[in-house]
């Protein structure tokens, strides 16, 4: 009977402690509501553990990739490659089979057919450890701490407890959200916890950084915050695929562009090369004077307070700006015109239709 | 195998520590013990008009040969003319009720009793006192007191069970047949419920909050499984050694005094199969549970479609009385063999009769192939509908999703 008595008590104390650490470990953190400022942003003088690792080798190898759900296909024979070092955006509209491919490169869908590799190792190898994902669809535990929750996540991914405490730690204190690491994310606003999210996806320095709609949900403030971690994970060799539909993004991230529409790849290249195939050779011009029969312009189109010029195909913007010098025209503005990846989109979207 | 114990310990973690669940494991023996003291006061309030004040119960005799032994404990018959006259005195609330013998009693042994009392059925008291009164004036000049006491109550059965071998082994009684394999198919559903139910709010709430995605780039979908698993069915284990332990403290400590637990024995072999069916069971009805929460869009809705396993699992609870009462029979048997109902069932059975090692045999590879068929369908499953967010897969999509 003793017995049974003390085993019910062991029970229960064993309960109790359990309660008693748990509540130790959020006592470590106290949310802290009244000094804790709401904004956050980047400390840079903040110690990083981002490791460098050796540039231009293939990180990401994708051949002939088709996937189809009931008959439609999702993504249609797509292959690329992606550089260490390097930024790829994957861009498209809604529904263009963006998060398909990178849900075929997590290994959280399988392909149909084609061979996808990822730092050398194929489909079914499990590189999960080497990859930070941030999903289009993402959250975190709303009722648990900030602080246990990236703990939790940087275990999953292969981190020591003390290492992953270490980690998070410096990269909370990086993104300026130490204050915060006591609150549960329900009581973060919802840019907060993006950056959690983000914090989440690096904490165990990976290799391969796949961000999904990256930007969705921050504010201006944050967005610049993301744009800065992104381009110093490139300096340090990570490999970087971005994918999103705010085109003005990848202009100023991306080395390399990969377009996708009704899951096949329409686009794909260098970001200076694909803009400069896309050139339709016209300059924009603001002056005072005349330029009335101006030799090598075919087409003047008035914007109001500036013209276009569109050059006839043997004239150079060069040769433009010392014929008007000539004239004696006094140039205010002067601008090779560059269309626009957005520009460059609507075109070719409407070219394959 | 790391990743599935940090899963698991997460999970365990985040299950213990709800106030809920201390409510419910510490809680729920003293609900249930309260409840049995209750039922044991009520039942004694219930006696009380055992012992009531003086009866008086009137007949009308058309046959003319009931007139003595009308003098019973606290009752006495009193005679009436005509039917008039009684039913008069009734409404007056002289007598309590009345009864009419017919001339044709001896042929038909048909009386009709009159009573303002709303009943069911006849009262099995007053369905003695009746008889007692009719035999006594039959028969009390024609046989002696023990001949006549005999024909009140002809037979003592005494059932004994004879065992392969021959030998006699004791009758179970009727509290052992029925009442403690009704606790324990309860107990143990209950249980399993309860621990699948926690798994499918872990899935259905990492689904609604959009975890699972970050939480699939980081384990397969086995290891995920097979996490949530453990951790959630070593919270489910702890609770049900807490209640069996509460039990047996509870039964032991002289002070309580239940009635109707205190002739309860439990068979040493229980506490080994029910280890075995907790966990098999468990597992199963995990993997069932997984697959609702994979396919269902918010805990509320796959709340609602718990409906589909429940339904099953509490059929051996709706047979209680036919496993109870024949534990080797046909039905007990078959629901042994089908894995959804086999926990219930066997911890039924084995709470009276040693069951034949090849139905544990049986019973038991099937249950467990099962729960493997099971992971390798919810795995598919997971895959297909996790990341399904706002809408559910028809039947059609499921169907396609599973060949």
């Amino acid at each position: 009977m003793e017995t049974m008595a003390l085993a019910i008590l062991a029970v229960t104390a064993v309960f109790v402690l359990f309660r008693y650490r748990q509540r130790k470990q959020s006592e470590e953190f106290p949310p802290d509501l009244k000094s804790a400022p709401e904004s956050t942003g980047l400390k840079s003088s903040a110690p990083l553990r981002i490791s460098t690792l050796p540039t231009g080798t293939t990180t990401v190898a994708v051949s002939h990739v088709h996937k189809s759900f009931n008959g439609t296909h999702a993504v249609n024979d797509v292959s690329f490659e992606v550089r260490s070092g390097e930024i790829l955006g994957i861009v498209g509209p809604n529904g263009a089979g963006k998060t398909t491919a990178i849900r075929m490169l997590m290994d959280i869908i399988g392909a149909d057919s084609g061979q996808i590799t990822i730092l050398g190792a194929s489909a079914g190898q499990d590189t999960r450890d080497t990859i930070g994902y941030l999903p289009e669809e993402r959250g975190l535990y709303r009722k648990i701490a900030v602080a246990e929750s990236l703990r939790y996540m940087a275990q999953l991914k292969g981190l020591l407890p003390e290492e992953a405490g270490k980690v998070r730690d410096q990269w909370l204190d990086r993104l300026g959200m130490s204050p915060h690491k006591g609150k549960k994310i329900e009581q973060l606003s919802k840019g907060m916890s993006q950056i959690i999210q983000l914090a989440a996806t690096v904490i165990h320095d990976p290799e391969l950084i796949i961000l999904d709609e990256p930007f969705s949900g921050l504010d201006p403030v944050n967005r610049e915050m993301l744009k800065t971690i992104i381009l110093e994970l490139k300096e340090c060799g990570r490999t970087i695929i971005l994918s999103t539909h705010q085109m003005n993004e990848v202009e100023a991230l991306c080395d390399r562009v990969l377009m996708i529409n009704k899951g096949s790849v329409v686009l794909h290249g260098e970001l200076h090369e694909i803009r400069s195939r896309f050139r339709n050779n016209s300059v924009f011009l603001e002056y005072n004077g005349s330029i009335d029969n101006l030799p090598g312009v075919a087409e003047v189109k008035d914007h109001g307070s500036y013209v276009e010029l569109f050059l006839n195909q043997d004239t150079s913007a060069n040769q433009i700006l010392s014929r008007l010098v000539e004239r004696g025209v006094t140039i205010d503005r002067f601008e090779v015109s560059t269309p626009s990846l957005n520009e460059i989109f609507i075109k070719v979207a409407r070219e394959e239709s | 195998m790391k990743k599935t114990m940090i899963i698991a310990r997460h999970e365990f973690s985040q299950v213990v520590r709800r106030k809920g669940f201390y409510i419910l494991t510490l809680g729920l023996p003293f609900i249930a013990f309260l409840g049995l003291f209750i039922n044991d006061i009520v039942q004694d309030l219930d006696k009380e008009p055992d012992t009531p004040d003086h009866q008086n119960i009137g007949y009308v005799d058309d046959m003319g040969v009931f007139t003595g032994y009308t003098q019973q404990a606290n009752l006495t018959f009193i005679p009436y003319p005509d039917q008039d006259l009684a039913q008069q005195d009734l409404m007056a609330g002289e007598i309590n009720e009345y009864f009419v013998i017919p001339e044709s009693y001896l042929q038909t042994g048909l009386v009709d009793r009159y009573t303002t009392e709303r009943e069911l059925e006849v009262p099995l008291k007053t369905w003695y006192q009746i008889r007692d009164f009719l035999l006594n004036n039959l028969l009390a000049s024609e046989v002696n007191d023990d001949l006549l006491n005999r024909a009140k109550n002809p037979v003592q059965l005494n059932s004994w069970h004879l065992d392969e071998t021959g030998a006699v082994s004791e009758p179970p009684d009727e509290l052992q047949a029925i009442l403690v394999p009704y606790f324990f198919g309860l107990l143990f559903i209950m249980s399993i419920f309860m621990t699948s139910g926690y798994l499918m709010h872990s899935v259905t709430e990492e689904k609604e909050n959009r975890i699972m995605e970050i939480l699939l780039s980081s384990v397969s979908v086995n290891q995920l499984l097979r996490g949530k698993i453990i951790g959630l069915g070593i919270a489910g284990l702890i609770q049900i050694v807490i209640w069996l332990v509460t039990i047996r403290v509870f039964l032991e400590v002289g002070s309580v005094d239940i009635s109707v637990l205190e002739d309860i024995q439990f068979p040493p072999s229980m506490l080994l199969f029910g280890v075995i069916y907790f966990l098999l069971g468990y597992g199963l009805f995990s993997v069932l549970y997984a697959g609702l929460g994979a396919m269902s869009t918010s805990p509320r809705e796959s709340q609602q479609m718990v409906g589909i396993f429940v339904m099953p699992a509490v059929v051996p609870l709706v047979l209680m009385s036919v496993i109870g009462e024949n534990p080797e029979g046909g039905i007990a048997q078959a629901l042994s063999f089908i894995p959804i109902t086999a926990p219930t069932t066997v911890m039924m059975r084995l709470a009276n009769i040693n069951i034949p090692p090849w139905e544990l045999a049986l019973s038991i590879t099937l249950l467990a192939s099962s729960i493997a068929l099971g992971l390798w369908l919810v795995a598919r499953m997971f895959r297909a509908y996790l990341l399904m967010y706002g809408k559910r897969p028809t039947l059609r999509e499921i169907v396609r999703t599973l060949r």
